[in-house]
């Protein structure tokens, strides 16, 4: 029972990260190593609003989520979008900027880690399991960002928008679509999932300066399991992926070393069966 | 008769070697710089032997055929590694147990420690085979993570997160040190070089490019790729072996995630797809790295803002920029030519 609630919060969270770095990327072609950045520069901002400048608890989440999805989209902007022919240079740029994220908060607020009190207080018994109604918050907020997301794509125009670039950026170009803005809509998107994410998380995980690396390993290894683009894909596998992690970590003397080794080695023995991820698509066309 | 034959041969290789050092070395502004830092790495030790200033120096030797070794396969293969840390540290493990347990000599173990590291290769270039772009890119992440998981297993054989320590050393002195990792360097990077000059060089660029169209041609794609596989594994383990015996300890630091970005970091610095702007990435970086411990706060900072604008405006590399402005090539007999001339030196064609 454990499990499977540890597991639904992890995969949530997951979940929320994956599908935006699965985003940017069918829509850029960028392979984002600042995402994670971008999650723990929220969880910081947040922190600093409520704890240090004490503000009211709601009103630093709109702040932040703010901030952070334009931060998001300047630092697009101005550093990978004049670049971004060249493929291997944006990802070590991306990796860049995230080693700027992380020194910048290591020299405002230290390298101790911190927690966040949680926004509503009280739990919930649920057959035996005390679960933290925190957890239950967060859980909601991830499900209503994630179909808000899907309706966006789905149903109105700049998401039919998206996924034409996404499906082919060329012919989306030549019947008239500003291909440019709508990679810096998306990774304004993206990068709001990301804040979102972090905001949720700063009161259940521990907050420091470390926190993008570990995530970003398991994103990747989400994303190329359900397959790079595919959103459903993102969305199940960071699932899989979490209740993997949590049960080898509750389940196996010593799991929590392995904890890392087992979701990517399902990733490689799913990428073994099917090369192109769940739910990829084959880039025939880009070959 | 014979001994007139060697005689001619030596003659004509002198020639040739003399030929070659005045037209290009002494002609071209890339090469002559090439020169006069390799001569000043060779008489660095008689100006200034601190030895914190050698150490700085041998490990960024050690970095160098790392970095390269990647450039070999991600960057004219075009298949994006993100995982050499698994080379690396197969490697440095290999060489540290081999050494710790059998205690046998550096001069053994580090090429058996590359050995180790091609038996890797081709265990993840298999699965790599049938993977493509980014797909490959993040599964090779995955490997050395997973090595690391192991290694933190079995940590009575792997010494955990201490790691295996009290290694022999690489040579006596930090003087023979220095000279060891410097020629290897020197040496490998030309082997490198060669390599990627040579016939299979241009299959390797012909890959990257358009596969399908490769093989095609009837070209067996699966053996060229394993091949660069191999060779980047051996020249990455040779630099993990290297690593380990110069600094006697082989920890879990070799498989983390910084150990594989570090090298694409350097590469790209310096420009992909070159061998030597891989080199000379890491010349330029890593030393930069270690004295500004000075600021050890802004340390990364710095190192990272400074990649950042670099490659804002030099998406290339600093030195393929650097050479494009150095150097300019006939449009007629595609010789290099230096910037300041207006007509080319072999054929006075006009040069604009």
């Amino acid at each position: 029972m454990q499990i499977l609630v540890n597991g639904l919060i992890h995969g949530g969270v997951y979940a929320l990260l994956a599908v935006g770095f699965s985003l940017i990327f069918g829509v850029a072609r960028i392979i984002n190593l600042t995402y994670t950045a971008l999650y723990m520069v929220a969880a910081f901002i947040i922190y600093a609003l409520s704890q240090i400048a004490g503000l009211n608890p709601l009103l630093s989440i709109i702040v932040t989520v703010i901030l952070v999805s334009f931060l998001g989209m300047f630092s697009y902007q101005i550093f990978i979008h004049p670049i971004r022919e060249h493929a291997t240079t944006v990802l070590i740029t991306t990796v860049a900027m995230a080693m700027i994220f992380q020194e910048l908060l290591l020299i405002f607020f230290g390298g101790h880690f911190r927690g966040l009190p949680s926004l509503v207080s009280g739990y919930y018994v649920l057959m035996g399991v005390r679960v933290p109604n925190q957890y239950f918050l967060t859980f909601i907020v991830v499900l209503i960002i994630l179909g808000a997301v899907w309706l966006l794509l789905m149903k109105t125009k700049l998401g039919i928008a998206i996924r034409s670039v996404a499906l082919d950026r060329e012919v989306a170009n030549l019947v008239g679509m500003n291909t440019s803005r709508i990679a810096s809509i998306t990774m304004l998107i993206t990068s709001f999932m990301a804040a979102v994410a972090g905001v949720i998380v700063a009161p259940i995980f521990t907050i420091e300066p470390h926190m993008w690396l570990q995530p970003i390993v398991i994103i990747l290894a989400i994303v190329v399991m359900g397959g790079l683009g595919s959103i459903k894909g993102s969305f199940i596998a960071a699932f899989i992926i979490a209740f993997a992690e949590i049960s080898v970590v509750f389940l196996v003397p010593m799991g929590s070393f392995l904890k890392g080794a087992v979701s990517l080695t399902v990733m490689i023995i799913v990428l073994l069966i099917k090369p192109e991820g769940l739910f990829g698509v084959t880039f025939e066309g880009e070959r | 008769m014979l001994h007139l034959k060697g005689r001619d041969k030596m003659k004509s290789l002198f020639l040739w070697l003399i030929k070659t050092f005045k037209d290009e070395f002494l002609f071209l502004p890339g090469k002559f710089i090439g020169f006069l830092v390799c001569i000043f790495l060779f008489i660095l030790p008689l100006l200034n032997n601190e030895p914190h200033i050698m150490r700085i120096f041998i490990m960024t030797f050690i970095f160098a055929i790392f970095a390269a070794s990647w450039d070999l396969l991600s960057g004219f293969l075009g298949q994006m590694s993100l995982g050499h840390a698994l080379f690396f540290g197969v490697a440095a493990y290999t060489s540290a147990m081999l050494n710790m347990y059998l205690e046998w000599e550096p001069l053994l173990t580090i090429p058996l420690g590359a050995v180790a590291a091609v038996l890797m290769g081709l265990i993840v270039g298999v699965p790599a085979l049938r993977l493509r772009g980014p797909y490959l890119s993040l599964a090779t992440l995955a490997f050395p993570i997973i090595l690391l998981g192991i290694v933190y297993i079995f940590r009575d054989i792997t010494g955990g997160e201490l790691g295996i320590y009290g290694l022999s050393r690489l040579g006596s002195t930090m003087f023979q040190e220095y000279y060891i990792t410097l020629i290897l360097m020197v040496t490998l990077g030309l082997v490198m070089w060669k390599i990627t000059d040579s016939k299979v060089g241009i299959i390797f660029h012909a890959i990257r490019e358009d596969e399908i169209a490769v093989r095609a041609s009837g070209i067996n794609t699966t053996k060229y790729k394993l091949l660069a596989f191999s060779l980047s594994g051996f020249f990455a383990g040779i630099a993990g072996g290297l690593s380990v015996h110069f600094i006697r300890i082989a920890g879990p630091s070799t498989l983390e995630l910084m150990t594989s970005f570090q090298p694409i970091i350097w590469t790209i610095f310096g420009g992909i797809v070159t061998i030597y702007g891989a080199i000379a990435g890491t010349l330029i970086l890593y030393p930069l790295m270690e004295f500004l411990r000075v600021v050890p706060e802004l340390r990364m900072l710095i190192f990272a803002g400074s990649v950042l604008v670099i490659l804002r405006f030099m998406p290339e590399g600093l030195i393929v920029w650097l050479l494009d402005k150095l150097e300019r090539e006939c449009p007629r007999c595609k010789v290099k030519n230096i910037f300041t001339r207006t007509t080319c030196r072999i054929c006075l064609a006009n040069l604009k």
